[in-house]
């Protein structure tokens, strides 16, 4: 299908706009407006509509004759056995109609707001009639039995988001669409060279540049060397590639760290200042703080390039490129990137969740010489649905949830690309700042795992049209949000199109797969910075010469700073030599993409000089660009009085339960743990991700008796056979600890213990584990967080060392928090997740956590502690109350013991002794062994008195603690001397058996299995 | 000789792959083309065999799935479409390509005994937005009707444990009128019925699939070609060795349509040489 015809091309004012409406036929289903009614229930309005109708509006700006019109709407618009179209035109009387008694409520996009089902329904039209049109497209609803107040309440509070949504509470029907006013160029300097320090600081938060004043002041020098005042371009340049977002400047600091080392809270924790003088790049100065140069290389890079130095010779591509690869076989590579998006989808979680991801797969197809995704994940961390309060300027967290999944879903399954792993976690003091993570894995030709743009490359821009999408979104990363943040940065939230991508994916495996070899010399994705960053990394060693003008664009009127820095989605940047572009010009037009020659590859002094119809607009030196940007050292302090206090959050009174000594008293806090929403089933999100689509799926999410829509449990980690033909297998897991944020080096420890425990658990090979690191943390200009934020760094390196995993990638998102009307801030917890994946060997050899058979043992790998600080126990009971089961401190994860266990019980799933094997982690030992009893349907009979424990924990703290390192297997009678024979000196116990009952029975007390698997079901189902 | 077999895609496609892999296991030659340009020379069509058209996605699917793709099948391919089943080509069409199939005139095609004509009919069936109104990925029971005309369902295992199929969609409710319903019911066109117990999307007689009069054409919205392998299975882990052996239920609806095919083949080039 040709592409769409270009707004540009003006349509003529004797144009018409037609209205068509869609809407089910009388006497059929309405399912749309039926979901619409029971989500308004929900709202708990004083007046609820009697019924809620949907329709879709398409309006239609061209010259259409009648017949033309018709079949438009009932051909293409409407199917003509369950929906009827209604059709009106502009020029003539008849007007859409609103039923008596009903109020109706319609909502549109903004103009400029990306438009999907808009942008098909132009090409359909296109391809179908050959006439070029312009549309916009809307949602009807009609509310029967309220009025427009209610209507537009509901618009407000359900349907819309006034940051790209516009809401009618009448027919919409203009009688033309505003269009965007031609570019007349203008080249502004900024007067610079002259400022104050105080007028400097000025520019940089009035021009949303978020720069420092040692930054601006660097800019200020630069320019007074050059003897000029900075074009307007230029500065926001500067402003793109020096933002945190591109250039992680804190994390790449140098670091002076101290400890308050007399406060009690500090005792028995891991000291830096102790253990300083054998790290890479640690000073300890005579005064007790240590001096750490560049905190990412000289922890979690620098793990990586010891291991590398030391055998580890299958990492292919580290921390340089997009994502980072390892070797999966012979003949192919895997790569894997994490990133966040947690502003956007803070203002607009739909929009901000789908470009999340969006973004992330272009970073896999941009990796090397291109990848193919082949798979997804997915972690949010949000506010409790019941949270106490939802501040001014923040959304509701249910609304933020339900909508990053539906951002997920739309984007992910319209890509074809299995989403399969994942968590949510909740903590209120996420309600300011919800995190997203999205994560995404690549196979390539070990033959593309590098690219080198060479001069004389033509810059080529495919996908996407540039808009003033997200302009400053790289830059508004690095704010603090504020109650009127929407407002203000409503400009750099992003509206993706998945279609526009999946076009672009086959168009670049087509380039890339050629007899001859890929046609391009390089590729990079346009992220945060769009072209700007994009373009200027390619550059960075040869430079460039940048036709702004050549770029196609959604409307006009954009200037050429605007189309340098727009981050328009769905944008790669290809090196093409010359030669090889009418081909490119072919795959690209059958494959329905766009694609533009945007200049250049290659200057003389390897600057990059930006051009608008042949006059120079700006000029950049590379080096000043790249490798000016000051880097002062940093103020950490670790204070863990502090950091503790930090971590007393409200209990949500609906998990909350009184805590009694026995084991029939440990069976009721087992359901409640078993329905808290971090524990609970994730099937409804599950579920509307299509994590099959690739036929590649070993096992899923959901694992055991799970055919149909209830049922099962949850596995550990998803198992995939990425290449047809060949029964190789591939892990995919995480691990997220925040349970013990208050000591970031405990919490890192115990991220990388249970993201190797998910992958051993299904059948993983644990001495082929490559990791990512994802930081989110609130601001670190506060010397306390930047000292949290060492010791998760520190934590990182050692867990890394310990199980030989190195990191191939990771990114960071360090400014989360928010700042009420009220001036309260709230910080979110810091928030480390740990990916990772690994090598299964053979795809029959992976193993589900679901108990299997009657009569087979459950041994319990590991040693259990009475410490309850941080668990899911003190969650539910409090603090207080679980301290009088066991201790307030939180568990120490021991990185001897810890990489010991997973070779040894490896060892033994390798062996096959292991019928079913699952981690344990949130809600301790008792959660864990209750889902392999209810997703294996099995009763399991408990006895906890002679497991492997350190101290004497009571039966609570024996049933809820959450130690690392700890691993559940079911092994057959027979098996069980073979079984302890190979773990050997690893400490482990029987600590129960299947059975045939339907009862989980611990000491005299017993509870029915299914309806534990019922609360687990239950407990978080939307 | 090994059968050709076509797969048809459009940007946007997805599932393509998967359809691509069960025709290579099934003993076929695959081949997987655009539509944009099997439209400038439709003749292509006539050499193969077998044809698919792959789930999932196409075009994006933001007015409904598969309707732009339908509309531009009636507008370029469809007579060789109808030319290539006419002269015995089974052709299987899950998910995305069922949506396609429906819409674009494929399915439930012309009335028994009717030939296939060039011009395509009018859609009499349709695939509507899940009751729930939500995607949903999700293996179900399903059931082979007795008598069912569709020739690659036939003879197929339907034991507990691999009576099974996996789903993902969002617009898989499937409707009719009541007269049109019946017929398919009379003819044998009804291919497979979801489970009693898993009837998610709300489709009317738990129709998951049907074929057309001749059961050459099969349309279903589960994925057949994601069940290729007993490791895709969502118990597998749970079935015993011998619960394993032999080709999985996807695997083996291609390889009937396969030996129907080269039946046919042989057949025709008998007639030929006598």
């Amino acid at each position: 299908m040709p592409t769409a015809p270009s707004p540009k091309s003006p349509v003529t004012a004797a144009s018409v706009i037609h209205r068509v409406e869609v809407r089910p036929r009388r006497g059929h289903h309405d399912p749309r407006g039926q979901s619409v009614q029971r989500a308004i229930e929900s709202l708990g309005l004083a007046r609820q509509p009697k019924r809620v109708e949907h329709a879709a509006v398409y309006l239609i700006e061209g010259a259409l004759t009648p017949s033309e019109i018709d079949r438009v709407a009932n051909e293409l618009l409407a199917d003509c056995v369950t929906q009827s179209a209604e059709v009106h035109a502009s020029n003539r009387a008849s007007r859409p109609s609103v039923a008596p008694g009903s109020a109706i409520v319609e909502v549109h996009p903004l103009p400029g707001v990306t438009d999907p089902a808009a942008e098909s329904v132009q090409a359909a039209i296109f391809a179908l009639i050959g006439r070029e049109v312009l549309v916009r497209t809307g949602d009807r609803f009609d509310l029967h039995g309220v009025d427009k107040i209610v209507a537009r309440t509901v618009g407000e509070r359900l349907l819309a988001n006034h940051v790209i949504h516009a809401i009618h509470t009448e027919p919409y029907f203009p009688s033309a669409f505003p269009t965007g006013a031609p570019y007349a160029l203008s080249i502004r300097h900024v007067p610079i060279t002259t400022l104050s320090d105080a007028e400097l600081e000025k520019l940089s938060r009035e021009g949303h540049l978020f720069l420092s004043l040692d930054e601006m002041k660097a800019i200020q020098a630069e320019y007074r060397r050059l003897g000029r005042e900075p074009r307007e371009i230029e500065l926001e340049t500067l402003a793109q590639t020096w933002s945190e977002h591109c250039v992680h400047k804190t994390l790449k600091s140098t670091v002076r760290y101290r400890e308050l080392s007399n406060d009690p809270a500090f005792e028995g924790q891991w000291s830096l200042v102790a253990d300083a003088a054998t790290r890479p790049n640690h000073e300890v100065s005579a005064d007790g703080t240590v001096l750490v140069k560049n905190l990412l290389k000289s922890t979690v890079a620098a793990s990586t390039h010891a291991l590398m130095a030391d055998g580890i010779d299958w990492c292919l591509s580290v921390f340089v490129d997009n994502s980072g690869v390892v070797a999966f076989d012979d003949e192919h590579a895997v790569c894997f990137k994490c990133e966040t998006h947690n502003r956007p989808s803070a203002i607009e979680p739909y929009g901000g969740a789908a470009t999340g991801i969006g973004g992330c797969i272009r970073d896999i197809i941009g990796t090397g010489l291109g990848a193919k995704p082949i798979a997804a994940t997915d972690v949010f961390c949000v506010a409790y649905p019941d949270v106490a309060e939802v501040p001014q300027g923040c959304l509701d967290p249910r609304r933020v949830l339900n909508q990053v999944v539906a951002g997920v879903r739309d984007y992910g399954n319209r890509m074809g690309i299995p989403t399969l792993n994942g968590a949510v976690w909740f903590d209120d003091n996420y309600v300011g700042n919800p995190l997203v993570y999205c994560g995404c894995i690549g196979l390539m030709p070990r033959s593309c795992v590098k690219g080198v743009t060479k001069r004389g490359d033509l810059i080529v821009a495919v996908g996407g049209r540039t808009g003033r999408d997200g302009i400053h979104g790289a830059t508004f990363s690095s704010a603090e949000l504020t109650d009127t943040h929407a407002d203000e940065f409503s400009h750099a939230v992003q509206i993706g199109n998945a279609i526009t991508e999946k076009k672009l994916l086959d168009a670049i495996l087509a380039m890339r797969d050629r007899a001859e070899g890929p046609l391009y010399s390089g590729l990079t994705d346009c992220g945060a910075g769009g072209f700007s960053s994009a373009i200027g990394e390619m550059a960075s060693e040869v430079g460039a010469t940048v036709e702004l003008d050549r770029a196609p664009t959604k409307y006009q009127g954009l200037s050429p700073t605007e189309v340098w820095i727009s981050e328009a989605q769905e944008r790669l940047v290809l090196a093409v030599p010359a030669a090889n572009i009418d081909e490119l010009a072919r795959i690209c037009a059958d494959h329905g993409v766009e694609w533009c020659s945007l200049g250049v590859f290659g200057s003389e002094a390897s600057d990059i000089t930006l051009r608008w119809h042949g006059t120079e607009v700006g000029k950049l030196s590379c080096e000043f660009l790249h490798s000016s940007i000051p880097m002062p050292i940093r103020d950490a302090v670790w204070d863990a009085s502090w950091a503790a206090q930090q971590r007393v959050t409200r209990r949500p009174p609906r998990y909350t339960r009184e805590l009694g000594p026995t084991a029939a008293d440990a069976l009721a806090v087992l359901e409640s743990l078993l329905s808290h929403p971090n524990i609970a089933s994730k099937a409804w999100i599950i579920r509307q991700y299509d994590h099959e689509v690739q036929g590649s799926s070993v096992l899923k999410p959901l694992v055991g008796e799970s055919v149909g829509s209830s049922g099962g449990g949850p596995g550990d980690a998803a198992v995939i056979r990425p290449k047809k033909g060949s029964d190789k297998a591939l892990a995919i897991g995480s691990g997220l600890a925040t349970g013990l944020a208050s000591d970031p080096y405990a919490m890192a420890l115990a991220a990388i213990d249970e993201c190797v425990r998910n992958l051993v658990c299904v059948g993983a090979d644990p001495t082929h584990i490559a990791i990512l690191d994802n930081f989110c943390w609130p601001s670190c200009k506060d010397p306390r967080n930047m000292g949290a934020l060492v010791r998760a760094c520190e934590g990182c390196y050692d867990a890394s060392q310990a199980f030989r995993a190195p990191f191939i990638s990771g990114k960071d998102s360090l400014n989360n928090q928010f700042v009420t009307v009220d001036g309260r801030t709230i910080q979110i917890p810091p928030t480390l997740l740990i990916s990772g994946f690994a090598p299964v060997e053979k795809d029959t050899l992976a193993v589900s956590m679901d108990a299997k058979r009657a009569g087979s043992k459950l041994i319990l790998v590991g040693k259990t502690s009475n410490r309850l600080g941080g668990s899911h126990l003190a969650l539910v009971a409090g603090s207080s109350a679980a301290g009088s089961a066991g201790s307030t401190r939180i568990p120490a994860p021991d990185l001897k013991a810890g990489p010991k266990h997973a070779a040894a019980v490896a060892r033994a799933i390798r062996a096959g002794l292991v019928r079913a094997a699952h981690d344990c982690s949130e809600g301790g030992l008792l959660v864990a062994a209750a889902e392999m009893a209810f997703s294996g349907k099995l009763g399991l009979a408990l006895d906890l008195s002679s497991m492997a424990v350190d101290g004497d924990p009571s039966l609570l703290a024996r049933c809820f603690a959450e130690d690392s390192s700890r691993y559940l297997l079911e092994v057959e009678e027979r098996d069980v001397a073979a079984l302890t024979a190979s773990l050997g000196e690893v400490p482990h116990a029987v600590i129960g058996a299947f059975t045939a009952t339907s009862e989980l029975t611990l000491g005299g007390a017993s509870t029915k299995v299914a309806a534990l698997g019922e609360q687990w079901s239950g407990g978080f189902s939307w | 000789m090994k059968l050709k077999a076509l797969v048809i895609t459009a940007p946007g496609s997805n599932c393509d792959l998967e359809l691509c892999e069960a025709f290579t296991l099934a003993g076929c030659e695959v081949q997987s083309e655009l539509l944009v340009r099997l439209s400038r020379d439709p003749s292509q069509i006539d050499r193969f065999d077998l044809i698919g058209l792959p789930g999932g996605f196409s075009y994006g699917d933001d007015i409904a799935a598969g309707r732009i793709m339908a509309a531009l099948i009636r507008e370029s391919i469809y007579p060789a479409l109808a030319a290539a089943i006419q002269r015995g080509v089974p052709m299987i069409t899950p998910c995305n390509g069922f949506q396609i199939a429906v819409q674009a005139g494929l399915l439930p095609g012309p009335a028994a005994g009717e030939p296939w004509s060039s011009v395509p009919t009018e859609p009499c069936v349709a695939l509507a937005q899940n009751a729930t109104a939500r995607f949903n990925d999700i293996w179900t029971t399903m059931e082979i009707p007795t008598g069912t005309r569709c020739v690659w369902t036939r003879g197929l295992e339907t034991t507990v444990d691999s009576a099974v199929l996996p789903c993902a969609h969002g617009e898989g409710r499937f409707v009719a009128d009541e007269e049109t319903i019946a017929l398919l019911e009379a003819n044998g066109q009804i291919a497979v019925r979801y489970g009693e117990r898993d009837h998610f999307n709300g489709s009317m007689n738990r129709i998951a699939g049907i074929c057309d009069s001749t059961g050459l054409v099969f349309g279903l919205m589960p994925h057949p070609e994601r069940y290729l392998h007993w490791t895709q299975h969502p118990r597998w882990t749970r079935l015993s060795a011998a619960q394993r052996s032999g080709d999985a239920p996807g695997l083996q609806m291609f390889k009937n349509a396969v030996a129907h095919a080269s039946a046919a083949r042989n057949a025709s080039g008998a007639r030929a040489n006598s």
